[in-house]
């Protein structure tokens, strides 16, 4: 072979590697995005920007809810040099096996990235562990806002805001790990309010996660917007009060503004200062609320669904007169055969009925119109009376959420032919199966807040607003669904009767709501004792006053308390009495409420 | 020296080679200045910054070219032997009281400057070679003149191995292209790259272990062993079936050998990986080949390769590399330069830089084929040797498909010495080659 040629086997390894470096460019640079992705990962970051999380003020404008700092200990594992973590967990009040289990899980995360080690320090605890952090490098601490509440009432309306969870991360593109989200109350149904929008700035960051410069000179960068200011239509002090006249009772109390449908105050009895919630302590706190037998976190006043008892008679009575079922001259008498009764009456009018608070008068009253004899089969003339019936009851709200703005309302039940034709088979039910509903009992179910609303339907005779506690959300003012009225299909003259009986309740003597007079003011009112064998009666009252130009309606409900008249009557007088003159007349009524304890079992 | 002489001179020198050295040069500097660029401080001359001394060493290098294009191609025969002398005694010296840098004492320190006799090791072991070559004449076909001519290039590289400097001894090794170009047995190249990729095989087969019917649990190198003693079987059939039987013995004798050869060999290579390599220059080996589950052992390549990677077709714009310039790749500016031009001028540009190294290999190939002085032709075979070494183990290494092995990429990577190495070598060679027609040796 000739030596020269060698040359050209020389120069072929050569350009033959040439050509291989070639390929490999073109397979990493060109062919794919993966090690697009991989530089981008490393050198981008995204750097949010949180606004401000909106105010939350009372009606008078008195601050409820205001942001406070808060922080995480970040570390970045790049950073970190070996250090004694004995003094550091000490430091940090951290159990060692749980700093090293943090440190480990953040090293898996990112080298060089930060992960959380400790979340939500205090600030007291952070200046004192912020003291000794240069001896720690590679940790940081990260300011958050969480909330504070200012008089520490409302909890169950206010509602909880925390750390997103994955299934809302899942849920809601717009947070992510780490982030917080409201978590119920007006935190939740206001959260898009209230958070604002979070800003982003896409920066470029070198090996030391240091910010080095903005990506693209900021031209992807978004700016944040702050979050509005909300204020409720709920009356702090007023608040205070109830939570006050319900301490050591179960149950709830709802007052409402009848023409608007403002919510004054919404109370679940037990409840829990909503501050316990926020922080360091915020995992121990949620779990003891969590595990006590009395339920703190349960809000009674949306999700609580009782039976009505006697002050469903009042709806009844309505529907009866709409549909001409009966007149307020209406005679029936007391029966007591099939149905009990209790005082002396033998014959009453509608409104004597009321006032006596008559079962066997609205047991006649509810047959006339669920089983009017329009049809021959009285299982077939009760199937259709009751879905008839049905309606008009629905369209005092119950039965529905009302579309308030507090989230999670349960609705309670309000059965039709098919719920009853589920339970007993088609045909196999009349009247006479039924017949508890005519006086609320039964399967009927009930919230306190539809109570409440169905004492501020009397009260506008005949419509109400729904139920709701915002009342401007920024400058924007109230969301229009709530300033449209909505009507029962009950003409107002048929109120009368029902209003004049509930005032009689209250004022006359021997009512059974004696214990809701104020002086100088004619409140309208109704009781209701709902039995609970074996336990202590519920006990129920619904009232309104003035009597003709109403200020506030309001529910009572007192578990396990006894007779209506007793103990939720003067509940709600105190309550009445609070709003409207600012003051007790009468302090030993006030006395004897707070003195009072009902824990059921 | 008279007037005529001279022009004939520079008419002589091939300015094609002085063009691409000039490019590669400054596109080396561009590098290193972006590798470094902080757009608050951005003087270019800015003597305390790399790449304002990258521009005295610049400077140094074109004085250094003026005189080596200027001195008589004779000057350079002569002062093989001596150069090669003195080089060696640095050698030896700077083991002794050499600067320690990065684990390698490779450095001689001259104030804030280093001086590194490595790099010129590859100059005067490349003229040494040469002169060795070319007055041996026709002797070199003798084994003895071969032997000597491989001492004399592994003298040094034993040298560098010793700082130890691993990447400078392959570069070393590369100059068998020169010794293959004046009549050194094929076979040698045949036999390099068979070795090569049995290694390879040995070193991922041997990591793994595998389950064996009889032997249970064993390292995966058995079965490699196995498999080359079956090819072996075949292959001894293969020469029963198909050669003539006077052949049978010679060629059964010659599969024998290889398969003894193979088997040791791999069997070596399994032994040195798994039991005498360091911890961390296994795991070097080990991350080349993707085996490897320590995040911080490949943290360099994968860096390296994301830099490269997100370049594109056209890359992200000069000085706009954020890989780069944030430090997300080690030793950006000297043997991770490369990742510079992936980052930022994409695949165009890494391909442009690629393709200028191969044209001035193969340009100093065809000027050492017109020499018609043998000194100067296995010269040249030796500069272009050295380059292409070079390119081989830098661009593998920081494309991540040769293992990580420190070497600068000629005229790119930031420092004094090698880029007054490269030009010296070029120089010499392009002064030698601009006397081609008036030298008969
Ligand atoms: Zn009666």
């Amino acid at each position: 072979m000739n030596l020269a040629n060698r040359r050209y086997i020389i120069s072929g390894i050569i350009v033959f590697f040439g050509i291989i470096f070639t390929v490999r460019l073109f397979s990493l640079q060109v062919s794919s995005d993966h090690w697009k992705a991989k530089a981008a990962e490393l050198t981008e970051e995204r750097v949010l920007i949180y606004p401000s999380r909106g105010l939350i003020y009372d009606r008078e404008g008195e601050l409820l809810v205001a942001n406070r700092a808060i922080y995480d200990l970040m570390a970045v594992p790049r950073k970190v040099q070996p250090f004694d973590t004995v003094a550091f967990s000490q430091l940090l009040k951290m159990d060692i096996h749980d700093l090293e289990d943090a440190l480990n899980k953040a090293k898996k995360y990112s080298r060089y990235k930060a992960s959380v080690i400790r979340k939500q320090i205090d600030p007291e605890d952070f200046a004192r562990i912020a003291e000794q952090l240069h001896k720690y490098p590679g940790f940081y601490g990260q300011a958050r806002t969480v909330r504070s509440y200012r008089r520490g009432v409302g909890a169950h309306v206010l509602g909880d805001y925390a750390e997103a969870g994955p299934s809302d991360i899942q849920k809601y593109p717009y947070y992510q790990s780490g982030d917080y989200i409201g978590k119920g109350g007006v935190e939740r149904t206001y959260e898009e309010d209230l958070r604002g929008r979070k800003g982003m700035r896409y920066v470029l960051v070198d090996v030391r996660n240091n910010v080095q410069e903005s990506l693209s000179e900021g031209r992807f960068d978004t700016s944040a917007v702050q979050g509005a200011d909300l204020t409720l239509t709920l009356d702090a002090d007023l608040q205070a009060y109830a939570e006050k006249l319900m301490q050591n009772k179960l149950g709830s109390v709802v007052a409402i503004e009848p023409a608007t449908g403002e919510i004054l105050s919404l109370v679940s009895s037990p409840t829990f200062d909503p501050n316990l919630l926020v922080g360091g302590k915020r995992g121990t706190n949620y779990k003891a609320l969590q595990q006590d037998s009395l339920k703190p976190l349960y809000n009674r006043a949306i999700q609580g669904q009782y039976r009505p008892g006697s002050i469903f008679k009042m709806v009844q009575s309505l529907i009866a007169l709409q549909s001409e079922a009966i007149s307020p001259a209406t005679r029936i008498p007391c029966n007591r055969g099939i149905i009990g009764c209790h005082g002396s009456h033998s014959y009453d009018d509608l409104k004597g009925a009321i006032i006596h608070s008559c079962n066997p008068y609205f047991h006649q009253v509810m047959k006339r119109m669920v089983e009017p004899g329009k049809n021959s089969s009285r299982f077939e003339d009760a199937h259709a009376g009751l879905d008839n019936w049905n309606q008009r009851i629905r369209r005092f709200g119950f039965g529905t959420n009302l579309n308030t703005d507090i989230p999670n309302v349960k609705t309670g039940n309000v059965p039709d032919a098919a719920y009853y034709d589920a339970i007993y088979g088609e045909k196999r039910w009349a009247y006479s199966t039924i017949y508890s509903l005519s006086i609320g009992e039964g399967e009927l179910l009930i919230n306190p807040l539809q109570m409440a609303n169905l004492a501020a339907i009397i009260a506008n005779r005949g419509w109400y607003m729904p139920p709701h506690v915002i009342q401007s959300i920024g400058t924007d003012g109230k969301p229009l669904a709530f300033r449209q009225p909505q009507f029962t299909g009950v003409d107002p003259e048929h109120f009368e009767v029902v209003v004049n009986a509930m005032q009689k309740v209250v004022e006359q003597t021997g009512g059974t709501a004696r214990r809701a007079r104020i002086e100088g003011v004619e409140v309208c009112g109704k009781t209701g004792t709902v039995q609970n064998d074996p336990l202590p009666d519920h006990s129920v009252f619904i009232a309104f006053a003035p009597k003709d130009d109403p200020k506030i309606a309001v529910s009572v409900y007192v578990e396990y308390s006894g007779y209506g008249g007793t103990w939720a009557a003067p509940i709600a007088s105190l309550l009445i009495e609070k709003y409207l003159n600012d003051s007790i007349a009468d302090p030993s009524k006030e006395q004897r409420i707070l003195e009072a304890e009902f824990r059921g079992i | 020296m008279n007037a005529t002489r001279r022009q004939d001179i520079r008419r002589n020198i091939d300015w094609v080679t002085i063009g691409l050295y000039a490019v590669l040069v400054l596109v080396g500097w561009t590098a290193i200045y972006s590798a470094n660029y902080d757009p608050a401080q951005s003087e270019i001359f800015k003597f305390n910054a790399d790449h304002g001394r990258q521009i005295i060493w610049i400077g140094v290098c074109a004085f250094i070219a003026l005189i080596l294009l200027n001195t008589e191609g004779e000057f350079f025969i002569r002062f093989s032997v001596i150069s090669y002398a003195l080089v060696l005694i640095l050698l030896v010296l700077v083991l002794l009281i050499g600067k320690k840098v990065g684990g390698a004492r490779s450095w001689f320190g001259v104030g804030s400057f280093g001086i590194q006799p490595s790099e010129f090791a590859k100059t005067t072991a490349t003229l040494m070679l040469a002169w060795y070559v070319a007055q041996a004449g026709s002797r070199f076909k003798a084994l003895k003149t071969r032997l000597t001519a491989a001492l004399i290039i592994a003298f040094p590289a034993g040298l560098i191995l010793l700082q130890p400097d691993a990447g400078t001894v392959l570069v070393f090794a590369g100059l068998v292209f020169a010794l293959y170009r004046e009549g050194l047995s094929g076979n040698i190249l045949l036999f390099g790259f068979g070795a090569i990729i049995l290694a390879v095989v040995a070193i991922l087969t041997g990591a793994s272990t595998l389950d064996y019917p009889l032997l249970g649990e064993q390292s995966g190198i058995f079965a490699l062993l196995l498999g080359l003693i079956l090819l072996g079987g075949l292959l001894i059939f293969g020469v029963r079936g198909f050669t003539l039987p006077r052949y049978r013995p010679k060629n059964y004798r010659f599969v024998l050998a290889v398969l003894i050869a193979s088997l040791g060999f791999s069997y070596a290579v399994n032994y040195g990986v798994e039991s005498v390599l360091k911890p961390h220059q296994r795991e070097r080996i080990y991350v080349l080949f993707g085996m490897n589950q320590n995040p911080d052992a490949d943290y360099n390549i994968r860096h390296a390769k994301a830099a490269i990677g997100s370049g594109g077709w056209t890359g992200k714009g000069y000085l706009n590399g954020p890989m780069t310039r944030y430090d997300f790749v080690p030793e950006q500016h000297t043997d991770f330069i490369f990742c510079t031009i992936g980052e930022e001028w994409g695949f165009f540009g890494s391909f442009f830089v690629v393709a200028l190294f191969v044209v001035l290999i193969l340009r100093i190939i065809a000027l050492a084929e017109r020499q018609r002085s043998q000194f100067s032709r296995v010269y040249g075979y030796g500069v272009a040797s050295i380059l292409f070494m070079h390119l081989l183990i830098n661009v593998g290494m920081v494309l991540g498909i040769a293992p990580v092995i420190g070497i600068p990429l000629p005229f790119f990577s930031y420092g004094g010495s090698s880029l007054m190495g490269f030009t010296i070598l070029i120089m010499i060679m392009l002064r030698l080659d601009a006397e081609r027609f008036s030298v008969f040796r």
